[in-house]
């Protein structure tokens, strides 16, 4: 049992990360964002090409990789953030304007399978790793054994959200993302610049996508539809814990993670997506609000 | 003639294509007065004030802002011109704190934050206490007073305050208009938009009465309260309000 | 001569089948403007679910009971109409925005449950042998191919008018106020609630149809036949036609059919055999720009009627005087 419980945890570092860009997006920008498991996408692929150019230098103790890396995760982030712009910019802010409104989440679904592909497009469909070397689980409590990688995982995933949290209350963009989120027409009046903290919105959540991206495929594996596969979770993450509450979020990243991660006790681990449905699904019927949710 | 702090000229303005709502209003505001708008529902009050705060077109006519004019401008760049907008509702972040509120206000200042902080404080001390509850948990007197503070960080040219007596209770109705005229005290023009005339006239310099997209009535304020054609337009009767 | 005029049945037939689903869609989609992203789950159920009643006995799964073609065309329709149920009920309450999640969380468990309950479905090698209308009497499978056609447009004709007769009758007003004004139309008395539910129900049926007819058609099934690109292609089919409008939805699905079989016959000739992976990558995304220019450029499509109206607010200012 403590085994699934440290797996859950570990799935569910990646799904936080995931799903406050996801949450924010679909409240500031008020539409469901599909393209956003994509963006975890090429933050992993990224990584991939940044980590093939540069060397990581030796690596760390136990962990398969070495400073490098970091500055690959960082890289990475980077891009992804610039890919999300450029998508917002292309994409959605054009279809934003215009008077028939179909919708956005079309757009977006289109988005995401034309992304995907683009990755098949230029690394193949193959599943793809970050180094060759064998991560050696070792046990930290009795009967659960972790490897130093997914202790990195979990410990910067912490970081970054208290980062974020950071960032939220003591700086002016990031209170002016949260009034933003708040009450988008008073934020206008009050003369904040809203195209500048949607730009913002964009470069948060794209890039703690990416890392999470990036953990994902250093832990699991990567695969083109890596992203696709993680956002039901990541959209019942943010519905769970209520749409725009970015600690929502990172909770219901946490829960469905370990509910997928447990439920492997009971049912095949195919249907692991299910679980995540499943529990989105009783949320909507019982609370759709969310724990941390504003009234609907 | 010295200039006008706010000059609004044949202005014509509507939400739906082909149905104006606005049909020629004119005003004047000078600085350091509070000049306050009457009408009956309909009469286009809201409208005049969105219009003037850059949240909707201006179809013809102009708004000239201490000379300039600004009958174009978007909402958020009335702001870098010292126009502090008080909506009628959805007038705070509810999710943040009084103080984070009103530090919003001041967002395209970045200087002085604290001096603001400190003269709004000192205007509302109830906010002072308050600074750390989250805005949506407010009552409606209490989150009136923080919209009016958030406009007010903001050092404002001119204040545009639209029904700020909607939602209240008579008694919070004067403690609301009282802290009115302690902010045009400090020195901020004001410009109110009222259902509740009695209330608004009492502080007010000046009036103004709107009827059918149009100014039919102007003059000082304690003219207006005792002019039977306003209590005409406004209830048909034929006595003033006073 | 023959055999291009063979081609041409086929081509036919299959974007024939299409549009069946592409009219479903335009209910809930051009007429409601409901947000069903999960199009492939729905096929996914008409297919697998006539394979079950109307195949033969499977020794690997559930099969064998060798029902009339008619008996598991109607099941099928029926299964695809339950699913509909248990995901509109609690979901067609909600923002919009829930339905499109909901349903491509459908769509996903479906294919999910399609390739892993073996003793339901088969598992990744799915079903085989389903059986087709009049497939011992016409041996030939040119003739028996025309036969089918037949049987489709017929189909196809006969949904159009039922759709077309439906949104012209007083349910259909109903429908078309909801979408332009709910505030009044519920002030009337008129629940919205059911009225979506009911249309988000009719057009999935139809869905389910369509997927026994392809079943039937193509004569087996497997999980790959299900995946979101599936549900990409009928959303691109209705956006080319032009959507809210039941004529564009089935031009749309002929044209869009024609050029995704073009575009991938091409590409099958023109690459190597190691890049018919990545050739295959490279035609969606072609498609998608291609569609994308369209919605930027000629939203309402080839023959757009009216647009659907979006009940999102707009940021700025609109409030009353």
């Amino acid at each position: 049992m403590g085994q699934y419980i440290a797996d859950g945890i570990i799935l569910g570092a990646t799904l936080s990360l995931g799903a406050i860009g996801l949450t924010l997006t679909y409240n500031i920008l008020r539409f469901a964002n599909f393209a956003h498991g994509e963006l975890l996408t090429f933050g992993a692929y990224f990584g991939l090409a940044l980590a093939g150019a540069l060397s990581f230098g030796p690596t760390l103790g136990s962990l398969t990789f070495g400073w490098g890396f970091i500055l690959v995760i960082i890289l990475a982030a980077v891009l992804t953030a610039g890919l999300a712009i450029l998508l917002d910019m292309i994409v959605y802010r054009v279809l934003r304007r215009s008077d028939v409104a179909v919708a956005l989440v079309i757009a977006s679904f289109g988005a995401s399978l034309m992304l995907r592909n683009v990755v098949v497009f230029i690394w193949g469909p193959q599943p793809e790793y970050y180094s060759r070397s064998i991560a050696i689980a070792r046990p930290i409590l009795p009967g659960v054994r972790v490897t130093s990688d997914e202790i990195f995982v979990v410990v910067l995933a912490a970081v970054l959200m208290v980062a974020l949290h950071l960032f939220l209350t003591r700086t002016r963009m990031g209170k002016a993302m949260r009034a933003v989120s708040d009450n988008t027409l008073l934020a206008q009046v009050t003369g904040i610049n809203v195209a500048n903290v949607i730009r913002m919105v964009w470069v948060v959540g794209g890039s703690l996508a990416a890392v999470g991206g990036v953990l994902y495929g250093l832990t699991v594996q990567m695969i083109p539809t890596m992203g696709f596969n993680l956002i039901l979770p990541m959209f019942a993450a943010a519905i769970l814990g209520g749409i725009g509450s970015v600690y929502g979020a990172v909770l219901g990243g946490l829960v469905i993670g370990l509910a997928e991660s447990v439920s492997v006790m009971w049912i095949d681990p195919g249907y692991k997506p299910a679980v995540a449905f499943a529990l989105m699904f009783l949320i909507l019927l019982v609370y759709p609000s969310g724990i941390l949710g504003e009234r609907p | 003639m010295s200039e006008w702090a706010l000059s609004v000229d044949e202005v014509v303005a509507g939400y739906v294509a082909g149905v104006d709502i606005l049909r020629g209003v004119g005003l004047q505001v000078n600085a350091g007065e509070i000049v306050t708008v009457l009408g009956p529902n309909g009469a286009g009050k809201s409208t005049l004030i969105k219009v003037i705060a850059g949240l909707l077109r201006v179809r013809s006519g102009k708004v000239q802002l201490f000379g300039e004019d600004i009958s174009d401008l978007p909402a958020h760049a009335m702001v870098a011109h010292g126009v502090g907008y008080v909506p009628q509702t959805n007038n705070v972040f509810p999710k943040l704190t009084v103080e984070e509120n009103l530090e919003m206000g001041a967002y395209v200042r970045t200087r002085e934050i604290r001096r603001g902080l400190e003269q709004v404080y000192e205007t509302f001390p109830d906010l002072q206490r308050l600074r750390r509850h989250a805005a949506g948990r407010l009552s409606g007197g209490q989150r009136q007073m923080v919209a009016i503070g958030r406009a007010l960080m903001l050092k404002p040219r001119l204040m545009l305050l639209d029904e700020p007596s909607a939602g209240l209770s008579p008694l919070l109705v004067g403690h609301v208009f009282d802290k009115v005229r302690e902010v045009r005290d400090i020195g901020v023009t004001m410009l109110i938009v009222e259902q509740n005339a009695k209330a608004a006239l009492a502080i007010s310099d000046r009036g103004y009465v709107l009827a059918e997209g149009q100014d039919r009535v102007s003059g000082p304020a304690q003219e207006l309260l005792e002019n039977p054609e306003v209590g005409e337009l406004y209830l048909g009767a034929r006595r003033g309000l006073a | 001569m023959i055999g291009i005029l063979s081609y041409v049945v086929f081509f036919l037939i299959q974007a024939l089948v299409y549009s069946i689903v592409a009219l479903g869609l335009n209910l809930q989609w051009g007429y409601t403007g409901l947000f069903n992203i999960g199009v492939a789950g729905f096929f996914l159920v008409g297919s697998y679910t006539f394979a079950i009643l109307s195949g033969p006995a499977y020794s690997t799964h559930l099969g064998g009971f060798g029902l009339p073609i008619i008996i598991g065309v109607l099941g099928a329709m029926a299964a695809a109409g339950i699913i509909a149920l248990v995901v509109g009920i609690p979901t067609l309450r909600l923002r919009e925005d829930y339905l499109a999640i909901a349903t491509i969380g459908i769509a996903e468990v479906l294919r999910l449950v399609a390739l892993n309950a073996k003793g339901l479905t088969g598992g990744s090698r799915g079903a085989q042998s389903i059986p087709r209308p009049f497939q011992d009497v016409i041996q030939s499978n040119f003739w028996n191919n025309l036969v089918y056609l037949a049987i489709v447009v017929a189909v196809v004709i006969l949904i159009y008018f039922a759709l077309e007769a439906m949104v012209r009758s007083p349910w259909g007003r109903v429908l078309k106020a909801i979408r332009e004004d709910e505030a009044a139309a519920s002030s009337l008395g008129k629940n919205p609630f059911r009225f979506r539910l009911q249309s988000f129900v009719i057009g999935c049926v139809i869905m389910g149809l369509g997927g026994a007819l392809n079943a039937s058609f193509v004569g087996f099934v497997a999980p790959t036949d299900f995946l979101p690109i599936l549900t990409f292609e009928i959303w691109a089919m209705l956006i080319a036609g032009g959507s809210g409008n039941n004529r564009g939805a089935i031009l749309g699905s002929v044209l869009v059919w024609a050029f995704w079989t073009g575009t991938g016959s091409i590409a099958q000739a023109v690459l190597p055999s190691g890049l018919q992976v990545k050739g295959g990558a490279l035609q969606v995304i072609l498609i998608g720009v291609v569609l994308l220019g369209m919605l930027m450029v000629r939203p309402r499509g080839l023959i757009g009627e009216e647009a659907v109206v979006s009940r999102e607010a707009q940021l700025g200012g609109d409030g009353r005087g």
